[in-house]
């Protein structure tokens, strides 16, 4: 793996002296139909690190987030130019398998979704698509990855019941540990807090600090507040004059809240604008 | 100008006052006059089904296979046996195909096929049943060369279908886009998908449209008269009696049976009720009772279901 970055052009951002680089995003650009949504994307996820993106509405954060993991191929019309590497591998390569890609970069959406089975099944899901059929195994792979989320301690006497029975933070866990069931390198999570009151939004946010100890995770969120308590690093996104969304700035997350070097994120994170 | 306008619009609120209120109370005893009106033929056709049938049902009448005509007694056993026969393996042509146009309409509706789907499912739901009868008499009795209780299946599936299809199609789109994408986003494939998590997540809704389905196809004649025929002499005990005594197979047993004339109870009731022997007629009667209360269990118990997974589901 190549992890220097060498190359510095002009909106490439640099935020870390010593980066073990997960994923790169090469000018990255994504239509629907004749309209660009996002234009020149370069940026850099580091491993194990929680790297928030923020902006306004509409500036495509989370049509940046569903590349990463391939999801925007769901919508017909989206057409993708550049690239996104994860290890160095162009994820929209010609030979990749786009389950291999979702398997290794999960999901957490903005509301939970559990599915209406119950709190085993859902867990279980994931593993059982690829072939994993064993009991013993199962059983493993479900305590360990709700000990993950910090839900097993609730669940563990009624794993059986429905997983839509939950609260609303104990659904959002639940489909958290789902995706990590399935053992993935990368999370993404697309606004997971934004359905959930504040004890269930601090919680999701204990789990982020501790999940980033094994994995990376790229975080899209409205609250700035989230993004400046558990992030390290932050994608400042706007549109531009075409309404297409540019990343107008990248650094670590104490340096975009206290000294930006665009006016624009100034004004966004004083809160003067948007 | 204003305080005119606001004076003329208080005169007017109290002179009209009177006109107002009768205007009211007359509409509305109208209206409430006119909804027990449209209720009277229902109450009164159960009614008169239960005072009629109701003298006729007892066990003999469930459990025993016809007496000859003109004689007292006897049962409709045939008609039971054959309907729930019919109507089971109609049940069963028609529910996989119709989940999985289902399934396809749901997901492709504007692709050529999807609309293609949509618009045969609009005619077939209007096409007249005994087009369908007369339909199944030329594609399977006329080759067959016999009546048969499979072409009178055949036929009622066709019937059932487009109810499938529909209600399947409906429940489908009801369920969250989040779940489809939560499983995507899994690696899942779409038929994985659609499997095992969009399937069960609309289960209700489809189990609901089959029980419909069902319901209205077990009271269908017409398809009937051109397919099964109908056949007094009838005995499922008796096949699968001498198909154990012969050592036959389940497979040549199911084969006896679907390939024997059959009658049903709405078949019975149209042809009973045409005869000129008045225990017949009583039977006819009978047969109505059963044939209503059979119905209604069915959409009682659709109902009932779609609410107790609904209070389920919301957990």
């Amino acid at each position: 793996m190549d992890m220097k970055i060498e190359i510095k052009q002009k909106g490439d951002w640099v935020v870390d002296d010593n980066p073990n680089i997960k994923m790169k995003t090469t000018y990255l650009s994504v239509n629907y139909g004749k309209f660009r949504a996002l234009t020149d994307i370069n940026m850099e996820i580091s491993e194990q690190k929680i790297t928030a993106i923020i902006g306004p509405s509409g500036c495509g954060k989370s049509t940046l987030l569903r590349s990463f993991n391939r999801m925007n191929d769901l919508t017909p019309s989206a057409r993708i130019e550049g690239e996104i590497a994860l290890d160095g591998e162009n994820i929209y390569g010609k030979n990749v398998d786009v389950v291999d890609v979702r398997r290794r970069i999960g999901m957490v959406f903005q509301r939970p979704n559990p599915f209406p089975k119950s709190i085993y099944d859902n867990v279980s899901y994931g593993p059982r698509l690829y072939g994993i059929r064993d009991r013993n195994n199962l059983d493993g792979i479900v305590e360990s990855s709700l000990r993950q989320s910090a839900l097993w301690d609730e669940v563990k006497d009624k794993l059986h019941q429905s997983g839509m029975s939950l609260s609303g933070g104990q659904q959002q866990r639940l489909c958290i540990a789902r995706a990590l069931a399935v053992q993935p390198e990368v999370i993404l999570m697309d606004e997971p807090a934004s359905a959930l009151d504040p004890i269930s939004t601090l919680r999701i946010e204990e789990l982020m600090h501790d999940l980033a100890k094994s994995y990376t995770i790229i975080i899209v969120t409205h609250n700035m507040q989230q993004a400046a308590r558990v992030s390290d690093f932050t994608a400042m996104m706007m549109i531009d004059e075409t309404r297409s969304g540019r990343l107008i700035e990248y650094n670590a997350t104490n340096i975009i809240f206290t000294r930006p070097q665009d006016k624009r994120t100034e004004d966004y994170v004083t809160g003067r604008f948007g | 100008m204003t305080t005119n306008y606001s004076e003329l619009l208080k005169r007017g609120v109290q002179t009209r006052r009177l006109r107002r209120k009768s205007v009211n109370g007359f509409m509305l005893s109208l209206t409430g006059i006119l909804t027990l009106l449209a209720l009277v033929p229902l109450f009164w056709i159960i009614g008169y089904v239960i005072y009629r049938g109701g003298k006729t049902l007892n066990l003999a009448f469930f459990t025993q296979l016809p007496k000859p005509m003109g004689m007292a007694g006897g049962g409709v056993l045939h008609a039971i046996e054959g309907s729930l026969i019919v109507t089971l393996m109609a049940t069963v042509l028609a529910f996989v195909p119709g989940v999985l146009a289902a399934f396809y309409a749901a997901r492709n509706p504007n692709t050529p096929l999807g609309i293609a789907l949509r618009f045969s499912t609009d005619v077939l739901s209007g096409v007249p049943s005994i087009v369908v009868g007369l339909f199944g008499y030329t594609l399977i009795v006329k080759p067959q060369g016999h009546y048969s209780a499979f072409a009178g299946s055949v036929a009622l599936a066709i019937l059932m279908l487009p109810t499938i299809i529909r209600t399947t199609e409906e429940m489908l789109k009801l369920v969250p886009g989040a779940l489809r994408e939560g499983s995507l986003a899994l690696g899942a494939s779409e038929w994985k998908t659609s499997l095992n998590v969009l399937l069960p997540a609309a289960m209700d809704g489809v189990i609901t449209g089959v029980l419909l389905a069902i319901a209205r196809a077990a009271g269908e004649t017409a398809p009937l008269l051109f397919t099964t025929l109908g056949n007094e002499r009838f005995d499922l005990g008796s096949i699968i009696k001498s198909g154990v005594q012969n050592h036959q197979g389940i497979f040549q047993i199911m084969g006896r049976i679907f390939n024997s004339p059959i009658d049903s109870l709405p078949l019975t009731l149209w042809k009973y009720a045409q005869q000129p022997y008045p225990e017949r007629v009583d039977q006819a009667w009978g047969v109505a009772l059963i044939l209503m209360i059979l119905v209604l269990t069915i959409n009682v118990i659709a109902r009932i279901w779609i609410e107790l997974r609904k209070k389920k589901l919301r957990g």
